[in-house]
C-alpha cells in the first residue's frame, strides 16, 4: 500500500472532485465531506511518501504510472523539497476546506458542490506540480490549478468576475509561454522526463535556442507566481477571491510556480551556465524591484485583503532574490521562505475570511477592539504579523536570516540593506493592524453572522486560524530540523560542488 | 534571393509561427472588446500548437504505425508531438469555455464587453 502513496496525493483528490457534484446533488453536504476527507488522505499519503524517502536519507521516491519506465512513461518524483512542499499543500487545503464550511452552509446543493469540486481540483494542480517528473505533465497541472483557480475566484461574488477573466488572460500568456518553452527543450533534447532532460540539454546549454526557452519558463512562471512587474492580475484576483479558498490561493497558488522554477533553473539545468546565471541576475532586479514597490504599495492600502495582496508581491520578491543569489544559503532561505510564508499568508487571509464573515468588514481603519470580539484571530495577526517583519522566535526570522547569510556569502551587500529596508516597511504597515485591533477603542460593527461563545467564530473556522497561528511559531522552533532533515538532504548537485 | 529562399526554406515557417503568437498578445493587449481578447488568446494557443506540429514534421516519412514493412524509426513520424497537442487543444477548450462563461457573466453584471463601458460600469 505504501509504495503507491504518491499516486494517491493526486489520485484520491481528483475522483472525490469529480464525484463531488453528484454526492451532493443526493445530500446537500456529503461533496464537501467527501473532498474534505479525500483531502485528507491526500495529507496522509503526502505524510507517508516523505518519511519514506527522509528514511532512505534523501533519495528520491520514483512512481511509474501504469509501471511505463521513464523517459517513455510519465513518473512521480518525491525528493525531500517536493515532498516537504506537498505536505504543506495538502496540509493548508485540508485547513482551507474545513474553513470553508461555514461560508457555503446557506447556500445551495449546486453552489456547494462546485465550490468543492473546484477547490479539490486545485488542490490536485497545486501537488502534481510539485510531485511530477514530466515537464509536458507540469503543463497539464499547471492548467488544471489555474483552470479552477479562476473558477474559485469568480465565485467570490459581482465584482470577481472581472479579477477572474483578467486573471484568465494574463495566466493563459504565462502557461503558452510555458508551453512554448516545453516545446524548444523538446526540439533540443528529444525528451519530456525531466531527468533524463537534464542529462541531455548538457551538451546544449550554450545554444541560443536554449536560453530562448529559459526565458519562456521564467516569464511563463514568472505571471504564474506574480513575480513583480508581471504582477497586475494578482491583488484583484486576491480581494475578490472566495473567502473561504482566498488563504488557499493567496498561500500556495504563487509559491507552486516558484518551486517549479525553483526545479528548473537548480536541479534541471544548474546555475553554473551562462544563461541560467543571466536568468538569475534579472530575478534579483525583479525582485528587489517587487520587495520594494509592495511593501510601499500595502502601506498605501486601506482594504486588509488587498494590503495583504501586495505584501504578496514583495514576499515573493525575497524568494526571487534568494534563488538569485545562487549559493546555499540563498536556496535554502528562498525554500524555508516558500514554506513559512505560506503559512503566513494563509493564517492572515484566515483571520480577514473570520472578519469578513462575522461582520462584514475589511477596511483596516475599522478593525478596533477585535482583541476583545474573536481573540484567537487577534493572537493569530500577531504571530503572522511578528513573522512577516522576521522577529525570532517566528518561522519569518529564520528564513530572512538564510537570507541574509547567502548574500553576505555572495557579497552582495545590496540584498541585505534592500531586506533592512522591506523589513521595515513590514512592521509600519502589520504595527498599523496591531494597533488598531489592540489599542484603538471599539468600532461599532454590525454582525452579519452574529456567533456567541469563546471562540467568536464558528469551530471549522476557529480551527485553522488557530492551527496557522501555532504553525507559524512551530516553523520557527523546528526550522533547523526542516534545514537539516529536510532541505538539505535535499539540495540540488550544483549546490554541492 | 539565395539567402532569403534559404530562410523561408529553414525558418519560414516558425517565423510565420512567431508572428501569429506575438499577433495573438498585441490582440489581448490591445482590444478593447473582451470577446475580442478571448479570440486572440485562441489565436496565441494555436501558434503554439502549430509549432508543435511544425518540429514534429517530417519529409518523406510515414505514420507511426507498424505495418512491417520497416522497423526504423527514422522511417516514421514522430507522433509524440501530435499527442502533446491534443492535449494542449483540450487544455484550450477548457480555457476558453471558462473565459466565455467568465463573459457571460460579466455581461448579465455590466450589460457590456467593451472594455471602456465596463470599467466605467465597475468604478461607480
Amino acid at each position: 500500500m505504501t509504495q503507491h502513496a504518491p499516486l494517491f496525493i493526486v489520485l484520491l483528490p481528483v475522483s472525490a472532485a469529480l464525484l463531488c457534484m453528484l454526492f451532493s446533488r443526493i445530500q446537500k453536504n456529503l461533496g464537501s465531506w467527501i473532498v474534505i476527507a479525500s483531502i485528507a488522505g491526500a495529507f496522509l499519503s503526502a505524510v507517508s511518501s516523505l518519511q519514506q524517502v527522509i528514511a532512505d536519507g534523501g533519495k528520491a521516491l520514483h512512481y511509474w504510472m501504469g509501471n511505463w519506465q521513464p523517459p517513455l512513461g510519465i513518473e512521480f518524483v518525491i525528493d525531500p523539497i517536493s515532498g516537504a512542499l506537498a505536505v504543506l499543500i495538502t496540509f493548508i487545503a485540508l485547513l482551507g476546506s474545513l474553513y470553508s464550511l461555514p461560508f457555503v452552509k446557506e447556500e445551495g446543493w449546486l453552489h456547494i458542490g462546485g465550490y468543492y469540486t473546484l477547490y479539490g481540483l486545485m488542490t490536485v494542480g497545486m501537488c502534481g506540480m510539485v510531485i511530477t517528473g514530466d515537464v509536458f505533465n507540469l503543463y497539464v497541472f499547471l492548467e488544471v490549478m489555474s483552470l479552477s483557480g479562476y473558477g474559485l475566484i469568480a465565485i467570490g461574488g459581482k465584482k470577481s468576475m472581472l479579477a477572474a477573466f483578467r486573471y484568465l488572460l494574463i495566466g493563459t500568456i504565462g502557461a503558452s509561454l510555458y508551453l512554448l518553452g516545453v516545446g524548444y527543450m523538446y526540439a533540443l533534447t528529444g525528451t519530456l522526463n525531466m531527468a533524463d532532460m537534464a542529462v541531455r540539454a548538457a551538451e546544449f546549454l550554450n545554444y541560443p535556442l536554449f536560453a530562448l526557452a529559459l526565458a519562456c519558463f521564467v516569464v511563463g512562471f514568472g505571471i504564474k507566481m506574480a513575480l513583480f512587474p508581471l504582477h497586475g492580475w494578482q491583488p484583484d484576483a486576491y480581494n475578490y477571491a472566495h473567502p473561504g479558498s482566498a488563504a488557499f490561493i493567496a498561500g500556495c497558488m504563487s509559491k507552486v510556480p516558484a518551486y517549479a522554477m525553483i526545479r528548473f533553473l537548480f536541479f534541471m539545468f544548474g546555475v553554473d551556465t551562462p544563461a541560467v546565471k543571466a536568468a538569475l541576475d534579472v530575478l534579483g532586479i525583479l525582485g528587489v524591484a517587487g520587495i520594494l514597490l509592495g511593501s510601499i504599495m500595502a502601506l498605501a492600502q486601506y482594504d486588509f485583503r488587498r494590503m495583504l495582496a501586495y505584501s504578496s508581491v514583495a514576499q515573493i520578491g525575497y524568494i526571487a532574490i534568494g534563488l538569485a543569489m545562487g549559493n546555499l544559503y540563498g536556496f535554502i532561505g528562498a525554500v524555508l521562505h516558500i514554506i513559512n510564508h505560506a503559512f503566513m499568508k494563509s493564517a492572515l487571509f484566515f483571520v480577514i475570511g473570520g472578519i469578513q464573515y462575522r461582520f462584514g468588514e475589511v477596511n483596516i481603519y475599522r478593525l478596533g477592539g477585535m482583541n476583545k470580539k474573536v481573540a484567537i484571530s487577534s493572537i493569530t495577526v500577531t504571530l503572522a504579523a511578528l513573522s512577516m517583519i522576521g522577529i525570532p522566535p517566528t518561522g519569518g526570522f529564520f528564513s530572512k536570516w538564510y537570507l541574509l547569510l547567502g548574500a553576505y556569502t555572495s557579497t552582495q551587500y545590496f540584498y541585505i540593506g534592500v531586506l533592512v529596508i522591506s523589513s521595515l516597511l513590514n512592521a509600519i504597515y502589520f504595527f498599523r493592524i496591531l494597533e488598531q485591533m489592540f489599542v484603538q477603542r471599539e468600532a461599532s460593527l454590525t454582525e452579519v453572522h452574529r456567533h456567541k461563545g469563546k471562540l467568536g467564530l464558528p469551530f471549522p473556522m476557529a480551527l485553522p486560524i488557530a492551527v496557522t497561528g501555532i504553525g507559524i511559531v512551530a516553523l520557527g522552533f523546528y526550522s533547523v530540523d526542516i534545514v537539516t532533515d529536510i532541505i538539505k538532504i535535499g539540495l540540488p548537485e550544483v549546490l554541492l560542488k | 534571393m539565395e539567402v532569403l529562399n534559404e530562410f523561408l526554406r529553414t525558418k519560414g515557417i516558425y517565423s510565420l509561427v512567431m508572428i501569429l503568437f506575438f499577433l495573438g498578445i498585441y490582440g489581448m493587449v490591445l482590444a478593447k472588446n473582451y470577446m475580442k481578447k478571448v479570440m486572440a488568446m485562441n489565436v496565441m494557443q494555436v501558434a503554439v500548437i502549430y509549432f508543435y506540429l511544425c518540429f514534429a514534421q517530417k519529409d518523406g516519412a510515414m505514420v507511426p504505425v507498424l505495418d512491417g514493412i520497416t522497423n526504423n524509426p527514422n522511417a516514421y513520424i514522430n507522433p509524440l508531438p501530435h499527442g502533446l497537442m491534443l492535449t494542449a487543444i483540450v487544455v484550450s477548450l477548457g480555457t476558453t469555455g471558462v473565459a466565455l462563461a467568465l463573459l457571460m457573466r460579466i455581461k448579465e453584471i455590466y450589460g457590456s464587453v467593451e472594455e471602456v463601458e465596463v470599467l466605467r460600469r465597475a468604478s461607480k
